[in-house]
Order: C-alpha cells, then sequence, then structure tokens
C-alpha cells in the first residue's frame, strides 16, 4: 500500500461522500424498520402457532415450517446479495459494496443454522432421520461453510483492501451454489420434496398456511434489513475510525 | 390449564417443534445484540478520537462522551 | 478498454467459465448424486444382488403386510410403472403411510425382495389441514396415490 498521498486524500474523499448519504438514509429507515420487523414477527408468531392449523399428513410438526422456510430462502437471499455486492465491489470498486457483503455475513450464517437445525428437528419426526446426504442438504451445508469461510477470511488477511478483494472472489466463486441448491430437489432424486411456493401450477399449500408462512417470511426479510442497517453504519463508522487514526499517525512519522 | 398442556404437547411433538423455534430465537437475538454492540462499540470510538486530543489519552477514556453528538 | 470495462469482463468471463466448469462435473457425477432409484431405474442400472442402495417411490396401497413375528413388514415401492417388494424389519417413520412416499436403504436379494435395513419416509410438497384434505376427497378432486405430478392443488 504505497500510494501517494495525493492520490489516499482523494480515495478518502470519494470514500465519504457515498456512505455519508447512505448514513443518511439509513439513520431515518431503521426505526421504521426495527419497529415493522418487531410487529410482523409478532403477527407471524401468532398466526403461526396460534392460528394456523395442523397439516393432513404431518400434524403440528408443520409449525417447524414457519421458521424453516423463512430461514432458508433468507440464507439463500442473503448470500444472493453478497456476491451482487461483491461483483460490484471487485468491478466499480463502490465504496458500500464490500462493506454490505461482510456485514450481512454473519446474518446469512446465522439463517443458514437455523435452516440446518430447524431442518434436523422436522426431519427425524417426518422422514425418520435427522440427517441425510442428499443433494438439497449437502448443498445447503455447504452454502453454511462457504459463510464460515468467507467471514474466516476476512479476519485472516489484515489489509482491509486486499481482505475485501478475497472475499469477493470466494462469494462470487460460491454463487454457483444457489441454483445447486434450489433445482437440487429437480435435477436429481433426493428424500427433500421439490419447491412447495415458487411452483408452474402456483403453490402447494393451502391458505390457511400459506399465510402465516408469508408472514414469517416477509418479518425474517425486515429483520435482515434492520439488522443489515445497523452493521453497515457500524462497519462505515469502523472504517473511519480507522482512516481518522491512520491520519493522526501519519503527521508525525512522515510530513 | 388442560388446553394449555395439550396445546404445548404439539400433538406429540413438542420435543421437536419448540427447540426449532428457541434455536431461531436465540439466533436471531444473538444476532441482533451483537449488531447493536458492534454499532456502539465503534460509535464510541469515533466519538472518542474526534473529541479526544491526539496523545492524552486518558482525558478521552474519563468522558467518552461526544459533546457534538 | 477502460479499466472498469476490463474488470467487468474478467468477472464476467470468470463466472462463466466457472458455471461451465460446474455444470460439466455435476452432469458427470449426476449418479451419483441422486439420493435413490426408482423401481423402474433399478431394472435399467443391472443391480447385483448384495449391493447397497436405495429405492424410492410411494407405497402402493393395500400392499402394506405386518408378518406373524409382529416386527417385519412387507409393503411394494412403486413409481406407477413398476413395483419393487419391500421386507423391512423394525420400526417405520410416523409419515409412512400407503399411499406416501418412501425411500428404503437396503440391498436386492437373489429372489428380487429388497431387504431393507432402514426406511425413511419421504412426503411432497403439499400443504394442507385435516378439513381441505377430507373435502377434496369427498369431493372426488383428489387423485389418490397419483404420484407427486398428479396430485391436485387445493
Amino acid at each position: 500500500m504505497n500510494r501517494p498521498p495525493h492520490q489516499i486524500s482523494r480515495m478518502s474523499l470519494h470514500r465519504f461522500a457515498n456512505p455519508t448519504r447512505f448514513l443518511r438514509i439509513a439513520d431515518a429507515v431503521s426505526p421504521w424498520a426495527t419497529g415493522l420487523a418487531v410487529l410482523l414477527l409478532a403477527v407471524g408468531l401468532y398466526l403461526g402457532l396460534a392460528v394456523a392449523p395442523p397439516d393432513y399428513q404431518q400434524g403440528q410438526t408443520v409449525r417447524i415450517m414457519f421458521v424453516h422456510v423463512p430461514a432458508a430462502w433468507m440464507a439463500m437471499a442473503c448470500y444472493s446479495l453478497m456476491a451482487l455486492a461483491s461483483a460490484i465491489a471487485l468491478i466499480w470498486k463502490h465504496p458500500l459494496a464490500d462493506l454490505s457483503a461482510k456485514a450481512a455475513a454473519p446474518l446469512g450464517a446465522g439463517f443458514t443454522a437455523i435452516a440446518l437445525v430447524s431442518g434436523a428437528l422436522w426431519g427425524q419426526p417426518m422422514w425418520g432421520t435427522w440427517w441425510v446426504w442428499d443433494a438439497r442438504l449437502t448443498s445447503f451445508l455447504v452454502l453454511f461453510f462457504l459463510y464460515l469461510g468467507y467471514i474466516a477470511l476476512w479476519q485472516a488477511i489484515d489489509d482491509p483492501t486486499r481482505a475485501a478483494r478475497a472475499a469477493a472472489i470466494l462469494a462470487l466463486v460460491g454463487f454457483v451454489n444457489i441454483p445447486i441448491i434450489k433445482f437440487s430437489v429437480d435435477w436429481w432424486n433426493t428424500l427433500h420434496q421439490p419447491a412447495s411456493i415458487v411452483r408452474m401450477n402456483g403453490p402447494a399449500i393451502d391458505v390457511s398456511i400459506l399465510v402465516p408462512l408469508l408472514v414469517m417470511m416477509a418479518a425474517f426479510n425486515v429483520y435482515f434489513v434492520a439488522l443489515l442497517l445497523w452493521r453497515i453504519k457500524a462497519e462505515i463508522i469502523a472504517r473511519r475510525v480507522r482512516t481518522l487514526a491512520l491520519a493522526r499517525v501519519e503527521p508525525e512519522a512522515g510530513a | 390449564m388442560d388446553q394449555l398442556s395439550t396445546y404445548l404437547a404439539m400433538g406429540g411433538y413438542a420435543a421437536f417443534v419448540w427447540p426449532s423455534y428457541a434455536f431461531a430465537a436465540l439466533v436471531m437475538a444473538g444476532l441482533a445484540l451483537a449488531s447493536r454492540r458492534a454499532l456502539r462499540h465503534s460509535a464510541r470510538q469515533l466519538a472518542a478520537l474526534e473529541a479526544g486530543d491526539r496523545g492524552d489519552r486518558r482525558a478521552r477514556r474519563a468522558a467518552p462522551q461526544d459533546p457534538s453528538s | 478498454m477502460t479499466r472498469k470495462r476490463r474488470r467487468l469482463l474478467t468477472v464476467v468471463a470468470g463466472m462463466s467459465c466457472l458455471g461451465v466448469a460446474v455444470a460439466l462435473m455435476l452432469n458427470a457425477y449426476g449418479d451419483g448424486l441422486v439420493f435413490f432409484y426408482s423401481p423402474s431405474e433399478l431394472e435399467s442400472h443391472h443391480v447385483t444382488p448384495g449391493q447397497r442402495l436405495r429405492i424410492g417411490g410411494l407405497v402402493e396401497e393395500n400392499s402394506v403386510v405386518r408378518q406373524s413375528d409382529g416386527l417385519t413388514i412387507t409393503f411394494k415401492v412403486t413409481d406407477l410403472s413398476k413395483t419393487v417388494p419391500v421386507s423391512y424389519r423394525g420400526i417405520v417413520p410416523d409419515l409412512f403411510r400407503e399411499g406416501q412416499g418412501v425411500v428404503a436403504e437396503g440391498s436386492l436379494g437373489a429372489d428380487g425382495v429388497f431387504m431393507a435395513s432402514n426406511i425413511l419416509a419421504k412426503h411432497d410438497e403439499k400443504y394442507m389441514p385435516p378439513e381441505v384434505a377430507a373435502a377434496l376427497k369427498k369431493s372426488g378432486r383428489w387423485k389418490d396415490g397419483a404420484g407427486p405430478e398428479g396430485v391436485t392443488k387445493p
């Protein structure tokens, strides 16, 4: 990192311009997102645990779906978002892109863990097994390790610029796993059943179960947005702290 | 009371339904708390940097609140 | 060519190459990625007796018989064109029932009976309350055991 000083100041100006606007928007949106997330979660839990009927085959275990499906959905959506942000970071060097991907990763890892654990807890009573190595379950476990690898890469490399580039490349390479997860149940025989919502003939779920599921999916979505705003803001401030700290050290050591 | 215990039994699947919700709640609450804490931590660092004079670390630690915020 | 354009092309080319490579690999190993064979696939795969594998399909209606020892059950797995007789000793999952999906782990005996050592239930993608299922059956809009493709949606 031997950039001439004039280039550093130009870079940091460029870096400050957009994040400042982002912080303004985030501060305005954040309370609403948090409030809406709490509201939707409360309504979704009420519908899922109290209003939704048991399934004609699976009985009360169908309620596990209301955390399993939204978590699995968000795990994949979050990774797709990280891949998109990583591409933007690599190509256009947008100052917020790699920060957003970094901020999203722990959330995606959390959603993946929820989907895996609730899936095991659903599989044992219904399928008769906690886990099988079928294409869907295996590719989803790979997603979990991709998240862990991504987070570890950021921690392992000290120089933020180089860490960002390495992590972005990993995020992009790992993105091939997303269509594999999605279509695994169509391409190969799996123990996991095919998609219930995004389906040729429309959802295969009765309205009384579909509505609680959709509310929970919306709730997980808004929860993700609310937390992502906090996390990106924290990353922006942390970067500003680093820049300020560097700026204080440099005049002493240099000019 | 009877109704409640029937409900909590989840048709005999209580050992699977409730842990699913408990794990999800644990992870999601944990992430929310960790994210809040990270935000507060870096905000405090920034405030200290902006407020404190160079070389006077003790004063900065004694007054972590940024008067401008 | 600007640097941005070059980076864009690099990312697009890299992702395309990666996509093609993974697609080729999955295509080549596709057979190893299936979790089970259907009865029709079992026939075309020339399985040697004793080889461990999984078969899957629907439990044929009226085919489940509990043997006199009280532990062994026999049933037929069907994909609606071919059927395989299965024998299993042990506890079956809650979802195991006639007309429902099933995956049996074990090996094919010399007599053509699949000796299962483990039974997994497979369910379809449909969810509905019991009353809706009953109403559908009553109105005749329900195709029992018609397989994952043929079942009507509510």
